[in-house]
């Protein structure tokens, strides 16, 4: 069964993670992701779920881990500033391998910036905010409709691989409003559980995916979560073998898993001669910018990645090996662009567009770029 | 051969603890696990909380689902798992440090919700793992390795900020006096409500040599010999009391819980 149903991309979020099983919010209000929190403060407790609104974006973050460590599906949101000060408690989450949704709606940087202004300004952000080598999944959505079915991904993969998984929207596409085909037939995931009678566990061993099975709090398991460096049972060690085993395992669980995690969009590409690359609202600008230069009988397509993190590179690199003129186009001064450069640089001409004034590219300087090379 | 309270309570394979000489955290920790017995609470539906620091560390050693958090957290981690499932029995661990400096913001924001959390306070006067430097808690005019001539801030008196910022259970203990700290810790854990208890412990290494407070028997016997129970102090001038250690449970009030309250909205709501 499926309806038709004309809602806000921050709306489509939230619809979205309550179809995906979420039933625990905390946030703290911020532009322009407050939608998101307005939506989780009536939708939850409609479904027995539970909002809250803390005291900081800090202890948002922290009260999300908490509630999932009890095996509840919990979910943040928030935009830039907010987004930096959450930093601390997504590595923890990182390290302590427990599953949540952190959405951030970026807006214009850096510091308060411009703070109803769209922008793509948090993408290096996202993979490296918080300290140390860490594992982290992102997803970037371009549309209201896919806001919804990948946020609905973005706690299957936080489920399935137990991290926290960033869904990196922007202001442009979490205030769009669009029209959204709503399925309800679709593919939710819950965190395995142990197949093991109550008493001691060693949580942290990790399967043969390497990836934990952490046993919820109170189901009689008995075990220690820590952001210190931990051996097998959770319990802190300084050890050296320990901990590299420890870290390898953490970015062996995504790198490892890459093929069943990248996603990516293609549009026209069979036969292009010049590669658009963009993602999340700049890809929409992309997207015109295709259907403009074709009518010119310019044959352009737009690799979109979907996975910002990890990048869907092989791909990537087959297309730049075929397709020698590549144009990355974001609204930032060039953060995805040094990804494109060290996947792509050998095989193609890299030309770059960006905007850092809280404005949005025009396709028509696209396309005046792509015509000049 | 360990206690009996100890193979059934602490993980003893990871023992022996962390903590220097004379610290007062192990038997504090163990006055907490015969705390958590004598309230009945069963193990499985009880979840210890910590933040970070020497008293945090506790964790590790007790046979319960366990969390060692980030610095200051502790209190907005428990927040969740409370709130998300709320029939369990949240107990936090912590220091002056993590609760009352970096976790402050927390500390208060719990008290205000009356959620359903005990929060026990390591009060020891210093920061410790980091080698001794001043904390919210140092009293003005002492020494740590960051007030090489004298603390010059203002000390916290954390149950009557706590108290202040709403909290329906408030209670100081003392290292020294470990069975009443046992009673107080059970009613705060029984307590219907936030509950804090702060207990005053010992830093014999960084606070105590740093202000030559002398050995472990010393320090123990000062909290002992200063040590005046909360009606005692209520006859006595702000002279007399000065540099005392006002023991007691402070306020004990029954006010609606956050979890509960929370519920009377999933039903508003229709959720139930």
């Amino acid at each position: 069964m499926s309806k038709r149903i004309l809602m806000q991309g921050n709306e489509a979020c939230v619809r979205g993670a309550l179809k995906a099983g979420m039933r625990f919010f905390a946030g703290y209000p911020i532009t322009p992701s407050t939608e998101i929190a307005e939506g989780c403060a009536v939708e939850l407790p409609k479904v027995g779920g539970k909002f809250v609104q803390m005291e900081d974006e800090i202890a948002s973050m922290a009260a999300v881990i908490g509630a999932s460590v009890t095996g509840v599906k919990a979910m943040t949101a928030t935009s830039g500033p907010g987004f930096s000060l959450k930093q601390e408690n997504i590595g923890y989450a990182s390290m302590a391998e427990i599953p949540c949704v952190i959405v951030d709606v970026q807006r214009s940087g850096p510091s308060t910036g411009l703070p109803t202004s769209s922008s793509q300004g948090d993408v290096m952000q996202s993979r490296w905010g918080t300290h140390g080598d860490h594992p982290i999944i992102v997803l970037s959505p371009s549309s209201v409709s896919e806001t919804y079915y990948l946020a609905i991904r973005a706690f299957n993969l936080a489920e399935k691989y137990m991290t926290p998984v960033i869904f990196l929207m922007d202001e442009m596409i979490g205030h769009l409003r669009e029209t959204v085909e709503i399925d309800d037939n679709v593919e939710i995931i819950c965190r395995k559980q142990p197949d093991a009678p109550e008493g001691k566990f060693e949580a942290y061993k990790g399967e043969e995916n390497l990836v934990p099975v952490l046993p919820v709090f109170g189901s009689g398991h008995y075990y220690n979560i820590t952001g210190l460096t931990h051996n097998t049972w959770g319990f802190p060690t300084n050890n050296r073998a320990v901990a590299n085993e420890l870290n390898s395992r953490l970015l062996n669980k995504i790198e490892n898993n890459r093929r069943d995690i990248e996603a990516w969009d293609e549009y026209l590409t069979d036969d292009a001669e010049i590669l658009i690359i963009a993602y999340g609202g700049s890809a929409r600008v992309g997207e015109d910018a295709v259907d403009m230069l074709r009518r010119k009988g310019i044959k352009a397509g737009m690799y979109r990645p979907i996975t910002i993190w990890p990048m869907a590179e092989d791909r990537l690199r087959e297309l730049s090996q075929r397709i020698k003129k590549i144009l990355v186009i974001e609204h930032n001064n060039g953060q995805y662009l040094h990804e494109v450069e060290r996947v792509a640089a050998d095989d193609a001409e890299i030309e770059f567009i960006g905007r850092i004034n809280g404005a949005f590219i025009l396709p028509e300087e696209v396309t005046e770029k792509a015509e000049a090379m | 051969m360990p206690a009996k309270l100890i193979e059934r309570e602490m993980r003893t394979e990871n023992l022996p603890h962390i903590w220097c000489p004379g610290c007062s955290h192990g038997s504090t920790m163990r006055a907490l696990c015969q705390a958590i017995e004598n309230a009945g609470l069963e193990r499985k539906n009880t979840i210890i909380v910590s933040g970070i620091g020497c008293s945090s560390r506790a964790v590790g050693y007790l046979n319960f689902d366990t969390i060692h958090t980030t610095h200051g957290r502790a209190l907005a981690f428990a927040t969740g798992i409370k709130l998300a499932k709320p029939q369990l029995n949240v107990i936090v661990l912590t220091g002056d440090g993590d609760i009352s400096a970096i976790g402050g913001n927390h500390l208060i924001h719990a008290c205000r919700r009356n959620i359903g959390i005990t929060c026990i306070v390591l009060n020891n006067n210093i920061y410790g793992m980091t080698g001794g430097q001043y904390s919210p808690t140092t009293p003005s005019g002492d020494y740590a390795t960051t007030a090489p001539y004298g603390n010059i801030d203002r000390d916290f008196d954390i149950p009557l900020l706590a108290k202040s910022a709403g909290a329906t259970f408030t209670a100081r203990v003392t290292a020294y006096g470990i069975n009443e700290a046992i009673k107080v810790m059970e009613r705060a854990i029984r307590h219907k409500g936030f509950s804090v208890v702060d207990v005053a412990s010992i830093c014999p290494s960084y606070y105590g040599r740093k202000n030559k407070k002398g050995d472990v028997v010393k320090m123990l016997q000062w909290q002992r010999d200063n040590s005046v129970p909360v009606k005692a102090a209520e006859k006595m001038s702000k002279e007399e009391l000065q540099g005392k250690i006002i023991t007691g449970i402070f306020n004990d009030e029954q006010y609606p819980e956050y979890t509960d309250e929370y519920e009377k909205i999933i039903e508003r709501a229709g959720g139930r």
